[in-house]
């Protein structure tokens, strides 16, 4: 039995919980991680699903991680390189593809073979999101202030919203028309949004995929367009909204961090699921493994989402049944599947000629709004879309690490998947029918992709669930709409970090600023835990 | 534009010109203008330039975006757009305009020909199809670009009317500034009006793409005689600078690209306030543009005369002749030597204490010499932004 005790036990080794651990150990703390795997990562691995391949079998692609935190942790001398990639394409029924490219001109152009004016308001779109992604930015890494509250810091908090908002510098003063937009931007769907702006349907329809991935909210949902928002908000090397993979798969990010951690004496216990959080008078003291053994600190830290944190590992006894309450009713809903493939060649699509750069970003089907909306009318009858929302990359193509040579690795993100399948649940036959579906949709936009399948992971919310441990499968921990976002996340009155139990922390996506394999929440909970220490540590990001 | 071939690995389009400015950019210096492909700089800045201002120089202005406005509401369209009344443009009359969104900061300037009170065409430097098309909203008026159907070309110099003349295209010298006509330039069907960025003499040729080539080997027919020059957008930057006239996204951001919504400016800040008619009826910033005449510029765009001769480039101004007692008090948008009128010139933003004419203002210049920089504090002297201003710009007849 380990009877060592730590500063900090971390419960989860996901990059939330990993960023916490590397922050904490950097000030000098005792951190242990525990994970339940046998490997790190949570939601950002790298696994050798099929022999040879290299699978991001999560998250596959990466923009919002924090530059700060890619800096503190010195990732890049821990291995890991994050590579910019050209273009996104949207492949049309009728033998055309609409393309963005890196290329500003090129892309007006691509445009402009469905609509001048779409083309033209293009520019448009992009400063007015990239005005929001400016606002938001600052705010990400803020712990938000209580509003209800009178503490000093809330109100000091509160004040520096506000003084930001008023900022005449930062922000090139934002008068009353931004802070509409803002308010228009974080509530509207991204339908109604992008009707301001475009008239071609494959234009929208190309843009709102951003709006819907990993959400159980359709393209018609008011709040939608705020997920675009959080899509759009990160970066590769200041190009602000740009994507790039992670070379090795986004495990990559998280196995970097581990050995960030390491170099600062963090310790990592693999293989140990926890099965409860010890907690006396209100007060949490150590955890209790699976195995029985039990590992004691000061404080506790978890990466779990706030659903499993408080339903699974904390005894409901010990909570404010209120609090236990607004947990229960946190809106998690599984509704995204992924699709991992091994391809003995490259696809050869029916519309983008080979060696076009535009097919070796993310590639996608959806043809209109109606279309995808029509996906998640679907997912709310318990069934998978009949005409998915898929969200495809060949990160082989600029990754030489992820397959042998002269074959390839695709991700298939899909949008509307339900975690709990009408007529009799999921079954074995049900998940390898669902896999067949997309991949014979696929299959329609290309003329060998039929035949170069090696192998596929076919993921359901059920096994994102299993595996990960994300509760319904969600991949940002919960929902992304404004009844959820900043001092709402995840529950009223618990957005700093901190839970109903005494020296107990959240960590993870559950808080925000939220999803994507961004790092703020958990640099943001170190921050919060390093000043109810009373420690201090400086770098970039705190 | 042919936008149905586009190809990945030719990002941008050739001008009707191409077959003959790639002939003559020997530097192999391009820009991208619009998404098209001009010469920056053909082989030498400096003899484009003076070519302009001693024969003449052809540019190429293809690039430049170009809107049909047509139907019965057309003239009234245009009212509602820009600043200025012309309710009483004649035929063949081309106005200088700006137009401004409803808070009253400038989108864009332009030249605007009419045709016939239900025809003009709007030639400017940014994409407007969509605001255009907004303001045509309840006129009966049609908006259509028609950018890709017209080849162009500055011709602008002081031999510029004689070697038109020479090439027997009747009666040009008698053609007004802000004046426009179709001619033949040897069997070439052409619109020449008499406009241009250099404010020099000179002209600017419309023509059909077809026509492109022809019309541009006419003008350096005369070339063993007087020496005509293709110039570059280097060399256009130079003249434009010291005609002082100004350019979206390089002088001030457009109101329709700045992202930071104070870097938009209003006609006043811009020095445009001469383009405003607040008499005329409802037109887009109306009510906006009374408040900020009202209330007058915190700061404004001037020209700056700037001792010594290390341009100015970048450079931040300031207030006091001591620079341990200065405060920042405007910027340098745009600076150069200016050969003809060996002076250090610039266009800058100076704040409302200082942008009286004949205030001084200081420029901090880090001048590169040989890996270091000098940094020299210059004394500025607040100038009209119109620093070339030879008469011969306005003669009619013209000189031939």
């Amino acid at each position: 039995m380990n009877k060592t005790k730590y500063d900090v036990a971390i419960i989860g080794g996901g990059h939330n919980g990993l960023t916490t651990a590397c922050y904490l150990a950097k000030a000098g703390l005792k951190v242990i991680v525990v994970e339940r795997h046998e490997y790190v990562g949570g939601a950002a691995v790298s696994r050798e699903l099929h022999p040879g391949w290299t699978y991001s079998n999560c998250s596959y692609v990466c923009s919002l991680l924090r530059p700060e935190i890619f800096r503190d942790l010195e990732l890049s001398n821990h291995g890991l390189q994050i590579i910019p990639y050209e273009g996104s394409a949207s492949m049309l029924n009728d033998g055309r593809f609409y393309a963005h490219y890196q290329d500003h001109d090129l892309t007006y152009r691509s445009i402009a073979q469905f609509s001048k004016k779409d083309a033209e308001a293009y520019d448009r779109f992009g400063k007015d999101v990239m005005r929001q992604c400016k606002i938001i930015k600052p705010l990400l890494k803020m712990t938000p202030p209580d509003p209800t509250s009178f503490k000093p810091k809330d109100i000091m908090g509160l004040f520096e919203f506000a003084k930001y908002f008023a900022a005449k510098d930062e922000l090139g003063g934002l008068g009353e028309k931004e802070i509409y937009d803002t308010i228009r931007f974080w509530t509207m769907s991204v339908r109604d949004y992008l009707e301001e702006y475009f008239e071609s349907d494959i234009v929208k329809v190309h843009l709102a995929g951003s709006a819907i991935i990993g959400t159980a909210l359709g393209p018609y949902s008011p709040g939608s367009a705020y997920v675009l928002l959080h899509h759009y908000m990160g970066e590769v090397d200041g190009t602000v909204g740009a994507w790039g993979y992670s070379r090795g798969g986004m495990g990559s990010i998280t196995k970097a961090m581990a050995s960030s951690l390491k170099s600062n004496n963090g310790e990592i216990k693999a293989g140990s699921p926890v099965s409860q959080i010890l907690i006396k008078n209100n007060k949490s003291y150590g955890l209790v493994l699976e195995n029985g053994d039990e590992i004691y600190a000061d404080k506790i830290v978890s990466n779990l989402d706030v659903k499993r944190t408080f339903l699974k590992v904390v005894e409901e006894k010990e909570l404010p049944s209120d609090f236990y309450k607004a947990v229960k009713n946190f809106k998690i809903r599984g509704s995204s599947g992924k699709l991992n493939i091994a391809l003995d060649d490259l696809p050869i699509w029916k519309s983008i000629p080979v060696g076009d750069p535009a097919g070796t970003g993310d590639l996608h089907i959806t043809q209109n709004i109606e279309e995808m909306e029509g996906a998640y009318d679907d997912w709310k009858d318990g069934k998978w879309s009949q005409f998915p929302y898929v969200d495809m990359c060949i990160p082989s193509i600029n990754d030489p690490t992820m397959a042998p040579q002269g074959k390839h690795y695709m991700s298939v993100f899909i949008q509307y998947v339900p975690y709990n399948l009408a007529n009799g649940g999921w079954t074995e036959e049900k998940r390898l029918e669902f896999g067949k579906h997309v991949m014979n949709r696929i299959g329609n936009y290309s003329t060998n992709f039929n035949d170069i399948i090696n192998h596929a992971e076919i993921r359901t919310p059920k096994e994102i669930e299993a595996e990960v441990g994300l509760t319904e499968g969600n991949i940002f921990q919960g929902e992304l709409t404004m009844d959820q976002l900043m001092f709402n996340r995840p529950v009223p009155g618990y957005a700093q970090y901190k839970t109903p139990i005494k020296n107990l922390y959240m960590c993870g996506s559950s808080t925000h600023p939220g999803g994507g394999v961004m790092g703020a929440p958990g640099a943001n909970a170190a921050r919060e835990i390093l000043k109810d220490l009373k420690m201090k540590i400086s770098t970039h990001y705190i | 534009m042919n936008t149905s071939k586009i190809s990945y690995k030719k990002p941008l389009l050739e001008t009707p010109f191409h077959e003959r400015t790639s002939e003559h950019c020997y530097a192999n210096d391009w820009y991208r203008w619009a998404g098209y492909k001009v010469a920056k700089e053909y082989s030498s800045t400096e003899l484009e330039y003076t070519s302009m201002r001693n024969t003449a120089g052809v540019i190429d202005i293809t690039p430049m975006h170009k809107y049909d406005i047509k139907g019965e509401d057309a003239k009234k369209f245009i009212n509602k757009l820009i600043t200025k009344d012309i309710t009483n443009i004649q035929s063949n009359q081309v106005v200088y305009g700006i137009w401004c969104n409803e808070d009253g900061m400038v989108i864009d300037d332009g030249t605007i020909f009419c045709f016939n009170e239900n025809h003009f065409r709007i030639f400017c430097a940014e994409r407007n199809l969509n605001w255009f098309s907004d303001t045509a909203t309840g006129f009966k008026a049609s908006v259509e670009d028609i950018s890709p159907s017209i080849a162009a070309l500055a011709f602008q110099g002081p031999l510029s009317c004689k070697i038109l003349n020479l090439l027997k295209v009747e009666n040009i010298e008698n053609l007004k500034p802000f004046h426009f006509n179709n001619y033949n330039i040897e069997n070439h069907n052409v619109t020449i009006s008499r406009t241009g960025f250099s404010g020099d003499l000179g002209y600017e040729i419309w023509c059909d793409p077809s026509q492109a080539i022809g019309v541009w080997d006419s003008l350096f027919k005369f070339n063993r005689d007087y020496k005509v020059l293709a110039a570059g957008m280097n060399a256009l930057e130079m003249v434009r600078i010291e005609a002082g006239f100004i350019q979206p996204n390089v002088d001030f951001m457009s109101a329709e690209q700045a992202l930071r919504p104070n870097r938009m400016r209003n006609p006043y800040e811009l020095g445009l306030g001469w383009l405003v008619n607040l008499n005329k009826e409802y037109f887009t910033g109306k009510q906006a543009l009374i408040r900020h005449k009202e209330k007058g510029p915190e700061k404004k765009l001037v020209g700056l005369d700037i001792e010594g001769d290390k341009p100015a480039v970048g450079s931040v101004l300031y207030d006091n002749s001591k620079k341990n007692q200065a405060k920042e008090i405007g910027i340098v948008t745009a600076a150069m030597w200016s050969p003809v009128l060996k002076s250090n010139i610039a266009i800058g933003f100076v704040s409302k204490e200082h942008y009286k004419l004949g205030s001084n203002v200081y420029a901090e210049i880090y001048h590169p010499e040989e890996l270091d920089y000098r940094k020299i504090w210059a004394e500025c002297k607040v100038v009209k932004k119109q620093f070339f201003n030879n008469p011969r710009r306005n003669e009619t007849p013209a000189f031939t």
